[in-house]
């Protein structure tokens, strides 16, 4: 087996959340999550012992090239502001803007990965008036640039990997890191928005359970409905990139089984809807943002259709928080 | 007098600086600063109401379930809904669950790993220690970490994941508990009960959460070798080293009371200050005067606060606003939160010592103990088939207030709704009290009080007891700004 490769984690305009979910991490657990994927943390800020000058000492030794950066990982919107300045994150100890230090270190990267929304796009630090001047790290919410510019390319030739999420699931990273670290990932297999295809060319209602409401119709009306979430409460799954059905959080979960809408967290720009997070906009009573590849003239069609004949025991159970109608028990031989 | 910068301070959650005149090995001086703003509250103005249950939990992703039921409680006066029992327990539950596996994420990953640090590598305690608590490599974080993952399994079924859940409403929770759940989350805590009993406390929970003085404690600890348990681990450390004589801050204590249960909360709300006293929620104010904020010439309650940004000012030197109770500097986290309850051995360590390095540390292991107790007595209570979640219309002007006990200590959220959006939202978090500057009338803030006579080795530049009493805050920088 070769060397494992050297990682260093930074953390900007974000919340540590990414850092937490990865901590969930199972099968491996974090700390041997590391080793399967071939990597070896040089620091991150939760989780090393160094702290304050032991750190600065690494910073500057990578900085001047004196010591390889294989792999930058970077969590949080890069705070440009106030007026270009970057002062909203000083790095501590170093009264030198974060933006700067990224700028500096991220050509000496062979890969730089984005973690988390904030870190690919500018995310939710972007959000209303975005009064920190925040974006990702190669784009700007949708449009390509952010911090880096649209031509960076790491010294391995990728551009930045923007593993999308708010937060992101602990195997998107460490399987993404994995690949990297294999060198099983090309340019080729990240997605439009830069994003790893094998998580996010899936659709968060790909496995939802609650895709038979779905298939009729039969919507919830009010928080802790079983009923399908797209009609009224703001439910995106159908639009929302990532496999968060099929690959579930926390050991059971999903946001479509905690009982809430996907709010399509790994999209740029997810922060600003246009509309509030748990409501659907309609028109005359049919949602504006219908699925992914599908003609609106059909899905009206096939929804009325649907809707007429959805049976009794969805209809009822969809308005209800618990099943009211049972499934029928019936002899499913053919004689 | 030499001066040192402490930063990038790692091992707290978020990005931190600490400023120190040093004089005769000892700290003389200290200022806290905090080195990043991203504005959530200007983020906020002019959103729906509701929007907010989206965006506060994204200003912390360690204490975000805490900022959602801040925000949601805030929503839920604003619109006077009631929780229906089921919501009540279900949304204890998940905040219990983050509260528990922050106390312990703090206590293994975070905490112990400074005492595997070589500075001690000639105590006698040393080498077990280092062995159990190294930071990445230790044997204590590899089970820790495999145990949180198995109890956050409550979170993927109660709240669909963690952080950042929309589960937690102002009228409940979403998310319905099933019959068959209901059994499936006792086992959940059932396993992660295993985990404290066999190497957290090598005792039972009961036992810990009955302790009633130090005396009872003192004898607790030498009944069973010091390898039987992580707390007996570091009470023997915590002699050696006199942690107990280590990070004394002002001794006045706030807790808004946690987890409301019918009438009643599980621990009850309130001051302490050499005893009990009434808490005056109206005597809360934030203080600008060293933060690189515009501000008027008065200290604000926040339900009138403001959040304007001021990088260049004279004799500012933190994002951090500095909270005052009625002028005065309060300590806020489980330490103060047990001890406004009258949990008996958490009030005789005070009584004895105050609040310092180890009292902190053994009043968030004393509390994790009893929230397990306090969860699976309230799984039991939960009845699949009622309801989980009320609704209720939000009035175009409304005012709300949403307090909580984040694992941290007292957070506060103050929404003012004026034509159906959002026109103020302030927020004041555990460590905005805990690590806040200095206030007009240059009275430092707790930690800055804290690391006054810290011991400095010759030649540390980042003093070992700076990073102990730092740490025992378990602060997190990303809430005490937003």
């Amino acid at each position: 087996m070769s060397d494992p490769l050297d990682l260093l984690w930074l953390q900007s305009g974000g919340c540590g959340g990414c850092t937490m979910s990865l901590l969930n991490a199972e099968s491996p657990e974090l700390q041997g999550l590391f080793d399967a994927a071939g990597l070896r943390l040089i620091w991150h800020p939760s989780l090393s012992e160094a702290s304050g000058d032991e750190v600065l000492s690494l910073l500057g030794r990578l900085e001047r090239g004196e010591q390889p950066l294989d792999l930058l990982c970077v969590e949080g919107a890069l705070l440009r502001g106030p007026n270009g300045t970057g002062r909203f994150h000083l790095l501590s100890g170093t009264d030198r803007p974060m933006i700067d230090w990224v700028r500096s270190l991220a050509p000496r990267a062979r890969c730089v990965v984005a973690v988390g929304t904030c870190a690919a796009y500018g995310g939710i630090t972007a959000g209303g008036s975005n009064p920190t001047d925040a974006c990702g790290l190669q784009y700007e919410g949708e449009h390509p640039g952010g911090l880096l510019g649209a031509d960076f390319r790491a010294s391995g030739g990728l551009p930045v990997v923007n593993i999308a999420g708010c937060p992101v699931h602990p195997n998107w990273v460490g399987e993404t890191l994995a690949a990297l670290a294999m060198d099983a990932l090309a340019e080729s297999d990240l997605d439009p928005y830069r994003r790893p295809r094998m998580f996010y060319d899936h659709l968060v209602h790909h496995g939802c359970p609650r895709n038979e409401f779905y298939e009729y119709k039969a919507s919830a009306l009010e928080h802790s409905d079983l009923g399908c979430l797209m009609e009224h409460l703001g439910c995106l799954g159908t639009q929302a990139h990532a496999d968060c059905n099929t690959r579930l959080w926390n050991g059971q979960g999903s946001c479509t089984r905690g009982g809430y809408a996907c709010i399509n967290c790994t999209a740029p720009e997810f922060e600003e809807p246009g509309h509030g997070f748990l409501q659907t906009p309609n028109v005359a009573g049919i949602p504006i943002g219908l699925p992914t590849d599908m003609p609106k003239a059909w899905f009206v069609a096939l929804a009325s259709l649907s809707k007429a004949a959805t049976p009794e025991r969805l209809r009822r159970n969809a308005t209800a928080d618990h099943l009211v109608v049972p499934p029928r028990v019936r002899q499913t031989q053919q004689r | 007098m030499g001066r040192l910068v402490v930063g990038p301070f790692n091992r707290v959650e978020g990005d931190l600086e600490v400023r120190l005149d040093v004089a005769d090995g000892q700290v003389r001086e200290a200022r806290v600063v905090s080195p990043l703003y991203r504005g959530f509250e200007q983020i906020l103005q002019g959103k729906d109401p509701f929007d907010a249950l989206v965006i506060v939990p994204r200003i912390c992703g360690i204490c975000s379930v805490s900022q959602s039921v801040a925000a949601a409680s805030a929503l839920a006066r604003a619109q006077g809904v009631l929780m229906p029992p089921n919501g009540e327990l279900a949304v204890n539950l998940i905040l219990a669950c983050e509260n528990l596996a922050d106390h312990l994420t703090h206590f293994y990953l975070f905490f112990m790993p400074d005492f595997a640090r070589e500075v001690y590598a000639d105590a006698p305690w040393f080498p077990p220690l280092a062995e159990r608590f190294r930071a990445g490599t230790g044997s204590a974080a590899q089970e820790f970490t495999a145990a949180r993952a198995r109890l956050q399994h409550l979170m993927g079924f109660l709240a669909g994941k963690w952080p950042h859940s929309l589960s937690l409403q102002p009228g409940g929770s979403t998310r319905a508990v099933q019959p068959q759940e209901r059994m499936r989350l006792l086992m959940i805590l059932a396993g992660f009960r295993r985990f404290l009993e066999a190497h957290t406390f090598g005792d039972r929970l009961e036992a810990i959460a009955a302790l009633p003085d130090r005396q009872a404690l003192a004898e607790w600890r030498v009944r069973a070798p010091s390898a039987t348990g992580d707390l007996r681990r570091f009470l023997e450390v915590a002699d050696a080293l006199g942690l107990d004589r280590l990070g004394r801050a002002t001794d006045r204590f706030m807790s808004y009371g946690a987890f409301p249960l019918g009438d009643a909360p599980l621990f009850r709300r309130g001051l302490w200050s050499g005893g009990p006293l009434d808490l005056n929620l109206d005597a809360i104010t934030e203080d600008l005067s060293h933060s690189w904020m515009l501000g008027g010439p008065e200290p604000l309650h926040p339900s009138a606060g403001t959040t304007l940004p001021l990088a260049e000012k004279e004799g500012a030197y933190t994002w951090c606003k500095a909270p005052r109770l009625d002028g005065q500097v309060v300590e806020v986290g489980a330490l103060a939160r047990q001890l406004v309850d009258g949990q008996p051995l958490v009030r005789d360590l005070v009584a004895h010592s105050g609040g310092n390095v180890a009292n902190r540390v053994i009043a968030r292991l004393v509390e994790s103990a009893r929230l397990l107790i306090a969860m699976e007595a309230w799984v039991r209570e939960l009845r699949p088939g009622d309801p989980f979640c009320a609704s209720a219309v939000l009035p175009d002007e409304a005012l709300g207030v949403g307090l909580v006990e984040a694992a941290r200590g007292s957070l506060g959220h103050w929404l003012r709704v004026r034509n159906g959006r959002i026109l103020n939202y302030q927020i004041v978090a555990p460590t905005t009290w805990n690590f806040s500057p200095r206030d007009r009338q240059g009275v430092p803030g707790p930690l800055e009080q804290a690391l006054v006579g810290a011991p400095v080795r010759e030649g540390e530049r980042t003093p070992v007891s700076v990073q102990h009493i730092v740490r025992s805050f378990d602060p997190c920088m990303v809430c005490t700004v937003h």
